[in-house]
């Protein structure tokens, strides 16, 4: 009986365990780069693993820095539209797909889930070619036009996907009642997508605002840089020292929106992915 | 049976609204990506340079593979490549397979009874939204080989004497971007099982658990082979991805030969030597990996994917 | 002014022909009830009135137009839903005017027409509530005002009440049975549920497997069923069905048939297509027996005896039969479990079917027929 007890807590504390390092690794370099964000000069190179002191000198230094409330203006606007693009491209052809059978359409399926999984690279010398000839070149609209490639394609899926589950007497209702596709899907099914919209919409912003190689390749001067770019080039005031506290400052601001996000819409995020099994 | 008849009018109407819903998305999808992919191609037989890309001449085969006074060239030929092919294939063999084995211990523990779930779930979430480009810092931070954490934490154990240098060191920089990568993706894979583990029926396990079969031997007996087919699908998934990998190693090593993947290759070659014919090679040597994977796993998966309107 | 005809319709789905070939008129202003087990095409049917469905050959017409091309709106069609299938985001008004505006009607007529129907459906307080804030029942008044909104010529009804408890249903039955002695238009309505076809129907049309097994009233199907399928479905408790082979002479008035562990019957069927020793089916509903009690050595046992009060069910084995027959006795009820009992019925109330499930009609006199003869010559 004894020894039951003791094989019993023996299980709880290991699970306990368990759940403390997986804990562990998930926050904790967010946390650390939190921290550390606080810490300014010598403080910097000293190993702690609490804050002591709220410095806000870093942040005070990366707002300051008008390049880089430019860079998050200029991802707001990149992440944003391409958001409403994905989302209007991909309704229509999302009600297409996922309610009409037609010859084709898994043909039309497979070429989307193909281009999902387009490698960047592959289209970067010819994308740059077409934005050049749009006259695109360091303009954030390059970005909008560029992150359709893969904001589009599991918009599209993961839509699909949702449009299925509506039910198919709905939209006998809305025939018989002498609606047409267009009508159906905007007074009917667009209204009932909304949590599914969220979700994709919220997936697709998340891969815009994250986005670096096509940010770097296609943007040349710091005020049309997004985020991402304007982080990874970001420098001190020598060559050969990177400013670590500016940069976890800069990482915290961009980061805690997305963070809030997750948490606030994580039943739904979890949804979306499992729907599409995309990537995230 | 009597003479199929041509479908009605309104059947007809509705096929027709749906092309015309499709066509926008198709048109789109091909001015982002087809035009731009055959374009790809079409560079990889020029000399263009990513300064006047207007101006080529066509050089046949010549970014891929050439013979000349005695010695080959071309990328096919370039051992800068095939180490980038090499490091490529470890970074994804060994980062999906650890993501995979994590992701399936999260999952497992996540998919347990307890108080706080929601907030644990949600915190495993956490890295998935962190930006690449941010987690790459913050880890490379974290690494640092003076000031970092992590070498304190491995001399405050005695794990090591002296401080690495992770990102650095040849021998090490490119597991620093496995640990990122890893850090940054188990999330999903975790998600992706826990929803799999989520759908077994829970009758079997009860049976198992009536015969008193050990735990593990029910994992491996019956979880494991029930969520296979989800876990395929993550990990092919996750395959493609990696295979594709760029941020993390470009902000992390930046252009290290030590840990430089078949994107950075073709990155350097296109922006930075600015010669578009022979990075475009590259990217469609890349491509054509990627493709030929992805239409083995589309022709595998086939069935799947067409499912019901 | 509606009526619909179904001319030689087959619908096939891949491979599966879910009805071989179809022919039905449907008079204006009739109550058609489709009844049918699950699978036997009826839904498949008011789906391909309604538009919703083509099919694979032949033609509908309504009002003598052929309308196979049509969609619903064109053909005048309103459709009464199974799970309702109101839309979730729209208040009830907004649920009933919905097709009106899409008909592009001016706003004070919508008005108008909604607060019609809103008014014989007793919505009128809920109109500016959405779906999910109300009942079964009345989600399925507002279904129906909504399919009945745009007086549409026709309305359709897919199994409406199948989604309700059993006492709603039968208010909603007696709603409906109103609706169309207002409204007086053509309704259509697919149930498997016989209770409410032989309630509501003015005619009922019985399916099984793609096929029309009856055409007629609820008179007519409970009096002379024509098939050994429609008799054991219309009727509850269902009709007794024997196996037995008929006995001697055949054409005559009256034909003796042997029933094995029953004995002869005598029925005055129409006989002259079979000859001695065929196989036949008698089926006597269990109201049409008389019971007596007979000697403990012969007779049958009876097994159980189910009171309900009005009336009372005895449950007779017989001897080689799986399934137990029926009677319907008056209450009180003498006979007990464990008794002995014999049955009787009178000629005019069998039913004999022959080996393909046909019904036998009444017998003709000789004469009769040989006019008939002479008059197709």
């Amino acid at each position: 009986m004894n020894r039951k007890l003791l094989k019993k807590i023996a299980a709880k504390t290991g699970f306990a365990i368990l759940l403390a390092g997986i804990l562990l690794f998930t926050v904790f370099p967010f946390y650390y780069a939190i921290v550390t964000s606080f810490k300014s000069g010598s403080e910097l190179f000293d190993v702690t693993w609490w804050v002591s002191a709220f410095d806000f000198s870093n942040y005070a230094s990366v707002i300051g820095d008008g390049s880089f409330v430019g860079s998050i203006w200029n991802s707001v606007l990149v992440s944003f539209a391409t958001v409403i693009i994905a989302m209007a491209f991909g309704l229509t052809a999302a009600y297409a797909l996922g309610r009409v059978q037609f010859r084709g359409r898994s043909a039309v399926l497979m070429i989307v889930l193909g281009v999902s999984m387009f490698p960047q690279v592959a289209v970067l010398s010819g994308l740059f070619e077409v934005i050049r000839a749009l006259d695109l070149y360091n303009n954030p609209l390059a970005l909008i036009f560029s992150y359709t490639i893969f904001t589009l394609p599991f918009t599209v899926w993961i839509l699909t996907t949702f449009m299925r589950q509506l039910p198919k007497e709905l939209e006998e209702a809305a025939i018989v009642d002498g609606a047409s596709p267009m009508t159906t899907l905007f007074k009917v099914f667009i209204p009932l997508m909304w949590p599914a919209m969220a979700t994709t919409g919220l997936l697709a912003f998340i891969a815009a605002w994250n986005e670096f190689l096509f940010a770097l390749t296609f943007t040349l001067t710091d005020d049309q840089r997004t985020v991402p770019v304007a982080i990874a080039l970001l420098t001190g005031g020598s060559q050969y020292e990177l400013p670590w506290g500016n940069l976890m400052a800069a990482s915290v601001i961009v980061t805690v929106p997305l963070v809030l996000l997750v948490l606030i819409f994580q039943r739904r995020i979890v949804s979306g992915l499992t729907a599409g099994a995309v990537k995230g | 049976m009597p003479a199929k008849r041509q479908a009605s009018r309104v059947r007809r109407q509705r096929l027709r609204a749906a092309w015309l819903f499709l066509i926008p998305m198709l048109v789109v999808l091909a001015a982002v990506a087809g035009w731009p992919l055959m374009r790809t191609i079409w560079f990889s037989f020029t000399d263009a340079s990513f300064a006047n890309i207007s101006e080529y001449g066509l050089v046949g085969f010549e970014n891929y593979l050439v013979y000349d006074n005695g010695a080959w060239y071309g990328v096919l030929a370039d051992p800068t490549w095939w180490n980038a092919v090499w490091n490529t294939l470890f970074f994804t063999v060994v980062s999906v397979g650890m993501e995979t084995v994590l992701g399936l211990i999260i999952a497992l523990t996540l998919n347990a009874q307890f108080r706080g779930r929601g907030w644990v779930r949600a915190a495993t979430l956490i890295p998935w939204a962190v930006p690449t480009i941010v987690s790459a810092k913050m880890w490379g931070w974290m690494l640092h080989d003076q000031f970092g954490i992590i070498n304190e934490m491995l001399m405050g154990l005695g794990l090591i004497a002296e401080p690495l240098n992770w990102t650095a060191n040849a021998d090490l920089s490119m597991w620093a971007v496995i640990m990122v990568d890893v850090w940054k993706t188990t999330p999903f894979m975790a998600l992706l099982t826990l929803a799999a583990l989520q759908m077994l029926p829970s009758d079997c396990y009860e049976a198992a658990k009536v015969d008193g079969i050990h735990p593990v031997r029910v994992f491996f007996k019956v979880t494991l082979p029930l969520i296979l087919p989800a876990l395929m699908v993550a990990i092919i998934f996750r395959v493609l991805d990696a295979l594709r990998v760029f941020d993390v190693i470009y902000v992390l090593t930046s252009n290290s030969a030590d840990t430089m993947s078949m994107s950075v290759y073709a990155r350097q070659q296109l922006v930075e030597f600015q010669d578009v014919g022979y990075g475009s090679a590259a990217s469609t040597v890349l491509f054509l990996i990627i493709a030929l994977l992805t239409i083995s796993y589309l022709y595998l998966g086939r069935k799947q994917i067409g499912g019901e309107a | 002014m509606a009526c619909v005809e179904l001319k030689n319709i087959n619908k096939t789905f891949g491979q599966i022909e879910i009805l071989p070939c179809v022919n039905l008129r449907i008079e204006d202003g009739e109550f058609v009830v489709f009844v049918g087990p699950s699978g036997c095409g009826k839904s498949t049917m008011l789906r391909l009135i309604a538009g919703l469905e083509d099919p694979t050959s032949g033609d509908i017409e309504i009002d003598g137009e052929v309308v196979t091309d049509q969609s619903p709106k064109e053909r005048g069609v309103g459709m009464v839903f199974q799970s309702y299938a109101l839309y979730p985001h729209m208040s009830v008004y907004e649920n009933i005017a919905f097709g009106l505006k899409l008909g592009k009607a001016r706003k004070n007529k919508i008005r108008e027409w909604v607060e019609k129907t809103a008014e014989v459906l007793q919505l009128e307080k809920l109109l500016d509530r959405k779906p999910r804030e109300l009942s079964g029942g009345q989600r399925q008044r507002v279904a129906i005002g909504r399919a009945m909104a745009r007086e549409p010529k026709i309305m359709l009804f897919d199994e409406p009440l199948s989604n309700l408890d059993a006492s709603l249903r039968v208010q909603m039955r007696t709603e409906i049975a109103k609706l169309h002695d207002r409204l007086q238009s053509t309704m259509i309505y697919v149930t498997h549920d016989q209770v409410e076809a032989m309630t509501l129907a003015d005619k009922i049309v019985v399916l099984n497997g793609g096929n029309i097994e009856q055409v007629g009233t609820p008179y007519e199907l409970y009096e002379t069923p024509a098939s050994l399928f429609v008799a054991g479905f219309i009727g509850s408790p269902k009709m007794n069905l024997m196996p037995g082979s008929i006995d001697g002479e055949v054409g005559a008035p009256t034909t003796a048939i042997n029933i094995r562990g029953l004995g002869k019957v005598t029925v005055n069927r129409e006989t002259s297509s079979l000859k001695d020793g065929d196989a036949v089916t008698v089926g006597v509903r269990p109201e049409h027996f008389t019971l007596a009690l007979s000697g403990p050595d012969h007779g049958l046992e009876v097994v159980n005896v189910e009171y309900l009060g009005n009336e009372a069910y005895v449950y007779v084995e017989l001897p080689g039969m799986q399934e137990l027959m029926v009677v319907r006795q008056p209450v009180p009820c003498e006979v007990q479990t464990g008794q002995r009992v014999s049955l009787a019925t009178e000629p005019e109330l069998v039913h004999v079917f022959d080996a393909s499930g046909r019904a036998l009609g009444p017998f003709k006199a000789e004469a009769e027929s040989a006019e008939r003869l002479a008059a197709t010559q």
